[in-house]
């Protein structure tokens, strides 16, 4: 499962700033998810849309929030939420590079927000057994709203893919676009390791077939058809982005960075 | 969000009792002045329903039109909270856009005629939302002012006539009181700031004071269709009362937020008890009504293309549901 062996290793300092990176790549992962669905508020193609990526928008801060204020108490500098969110370059941002890829038209939200849904469903599920009290806490609150989530855009992909000659052509381009992040998803690296070897986050092995499985369910009830594996080892979750993230945050960052320590 | 001035431009409802017997008018206007409610399948005038499609309609619009100029900062908001707070805030509005759109349906017509209208530029929405959001202090400002202004004229319209509107308009009520004191503590921190941020304070109240006080419609002596609608209990107080309830209110909060508001006539009145406003630029309310506002474009294009851009949406969804409802008898 692992990514290809030429990706750079960051060695941790300690077990606790490996737990702080776990915490903080699952955090970031929903802001930067949550930010980009925000984009959409007011545009959707009907009203119900509007209010449902609204929500999910709105859960995904609320997760993001959660994660990044207990990462902050791990680290222990005193980071706070906004700390975190407003005041890190994209260099230390660690959420998938899935999460960050511009909107594009509806379907393509609907394919990047489904390949993580299925994502977080795993990851959650499996953080119930968790070690650690907290972030079993904060995985079932998600896990809920991560059900919600995984419902619409299942059933988008559903619609688009079944819909009409246009709908199944856009939303198979978005998932042969979007297909080359997911080599991401369930690579493990030195901090998945160490917090699996601590009990506080799982072997990636089951989680990941999972994954696969409810992906092949969803793309064939949406009649569409699985790109081939794509090998590029992206590493959002060590840093390395693409060229979306910087932009990303220049625009959510520019009030904090403008007014350096003003209270909002 | 909402304005009085609705129910007083488009198209003009037919009299009263045309194409109607005397003796239903009478009966009907009988049940108005018992304060019973009007339900959907009650016999109304034509001119009632018409009137009532257009301001419920229009009030609809503006809900929808009015998430643009917040959404604009959602992306920008300062700090998670104020994020979560403001999408959960646009995200209100379209949900009272929601529920109005379902009153109006039960007046017979369908959302999509509604939608057609707004984006053809028949049907008008509210002209607040055609000035632009230009810094984080004119989301505390609309949240204020503009919210402020809306519960003066929406809470009267609980006790509308006609119950669909009456009901949808309690929920809607409770929610924008939320977000005016939203926008109030928004203000409040940005006053209590660094000198930048009240700095960006008072520029909001400067932008956003006299569209929020022209948000209350012409004054009464100008106003065309006030005694109609207040004869059906569709409105309860006429315009220039609204508008100096909310001066009265306002004005103090304000000077608590040690901001001027911009008006060097403003003064207390001791003998009225009231406070006593300058002259309102009704050129600039009949400019941005006729559409020549600093957003009209801005506002109308962002929702024809968000209608265009979604269409393929929308037809992929009906074609779905049609093969859905196709293979059921073959499944079953």
């Amino acid at each position: 499962m692992s990514a290809a062996g030429a990706a750079p290793q960051q060695p941790e300092a300690s077990s606790r700033a490996a737990h702080f990176r776990y915490v903080l790549r699952l955090g970031d992962t929903s802001l930067v998810l949550g930010q980009r669905l925000g984009e959409w508020v007011g545009h959707a193609p009907a009203l119900e849309e509007d209010l449902g990526l609204a929500n999910l928008a709105l859960d995904l801060i609320g997760q993001a929030r959660l994660f990044l204020t207990y990462a902050g108490e791990l680290e222990g500098r005193g980071r706070d939420e906004d700390a975190l969110a407003f005041l890190r370059d994209a260099p230390e941002f660690t959420n998938l590079t899935l999460a960050e890829q511009p909107n594009g038209d509806f379907g393509h939200t609907v394919v990047r927000q489904w390949l993580i849904d299925c994502w977080q469903l795993e990851i959650y599920e499996a953080l119930l057994a968790s070690t650690d009290a907290r972030l079993a806490a904060i995985a079932a609150k998600a896990l809920k709203e991560t059900r919600y989530h995984h419902r619409f855009s299942s059933g988008w992909l559903m619609r688009l893919g079944d819909g009409t000659d246009e709908s199944h052509a856009r939303v198979q381009r978005s998932l042969d676009s979007l297909w080359r992040f997911t080599s991401e998803l369930f690579a493990p690296d030195d901090v998945d390791e160490r917090m699996r070897a601590a009990g506080i986050a799982p072997a990636l092995a089951e989680p990941s077939s999972r994954w696969s499985s409810r992906v092949d369910e969803d793309l064939a009830a949406a009649t569409l058809v699985r790109p081939a594996a794509a090998p590029y080892p992206w590493h959002g979750r060590r840093g390395v982005h693409t060229e979306h993230l910087s932009h990303m945050l220049s625009e959510m960052q520019h009030l904090q960075r403008t007014y350096p320590g003003a209270r909002w | 969000m909402y304005t009085q001035a609705l129910d007083t431009h488009g198209k003009e409802p037919l009299p009263a009792g045309a194409g109607s017997s005397a003796a239903l008018a009478q009966r009907f206007q009988e049940r108005i002045d018992v304060e019973e409610k009007i339900e959907p399948k009650s016999w109304m005038p034509d001119a009632y329903r018409q009137t009532l499609i257009r301001q419920i309609s229009q009030h609809a619009h503006s809900e929808i039109v009015g998430m643009l100029p917040e959404g604009n900062w959602i992306t920008r908001a300062p700090t998670l909270r104020r994020k979560a707070v403001l999408i959960a805030k646009v995200q209100d509005e379209g949900g009272h856009g929601m529920y109005l759109y379902s009153a109006a349906e039960t007046l017979g017509i369908a959302r999509a005629e509604m939608i057609e209208q707004l984006l053809s530029g028949a049907a008008r929405y509210s002209s607040i939302f055609n000035y632009p959001t230009l810094t984080w202090a004119d989301v505390g400002a609309i949240g204020w002012l503009v919210d402020g202004a809306a519960i003066m004229n929406q809470i009267p319209i609980c006790r509308c006539s006609y119950g669909p509107y009456a009901r949808a308009m309690v929920r809607i009520c409770k929610e924008e009181s939320f977000h005016q004191r939203q926008g109030f503590e928004i203000m409040l921190t940005l006053a209590q700031g660094s000198a930048a941020q009240r700095a960006m304070a008072q520029d909001a109240l400067q932008r956003w004071w006299w569209p929020s006080i022209m948000m209350f419609g012409p004054s009464d002596a100008d106003s065309k269709h006030t005694a109609q609608s207040m004869r059906w209990k569709i409105k309860r107080f006429s315009n220039d009362e609204l508008r100096q309830k909310f001066i009265d209110i306002t004005v103090p909060q304000a000077q608590f937020l040690g901001l001027t508001i911009p008006d060097p006539a403003l003064r207390w009145d001791e003998a009225a008890q009231h406070y006593l406003i300058g002259p309102i630029d009704w050129n600039e309310f009949h400019a941005v009504l006729a559409g020549h506002g600093p957003c009209n474009h801005e506002r109308l294009e962002a929702r024809r293309a968000a209608h265009e851009a979604g269409r393929w949406v929308r037809e992929a969804a009906a074609a779905h549901a049609a093969k859905e409802r196709s293979r059921q008898p073959q499944a079953a």
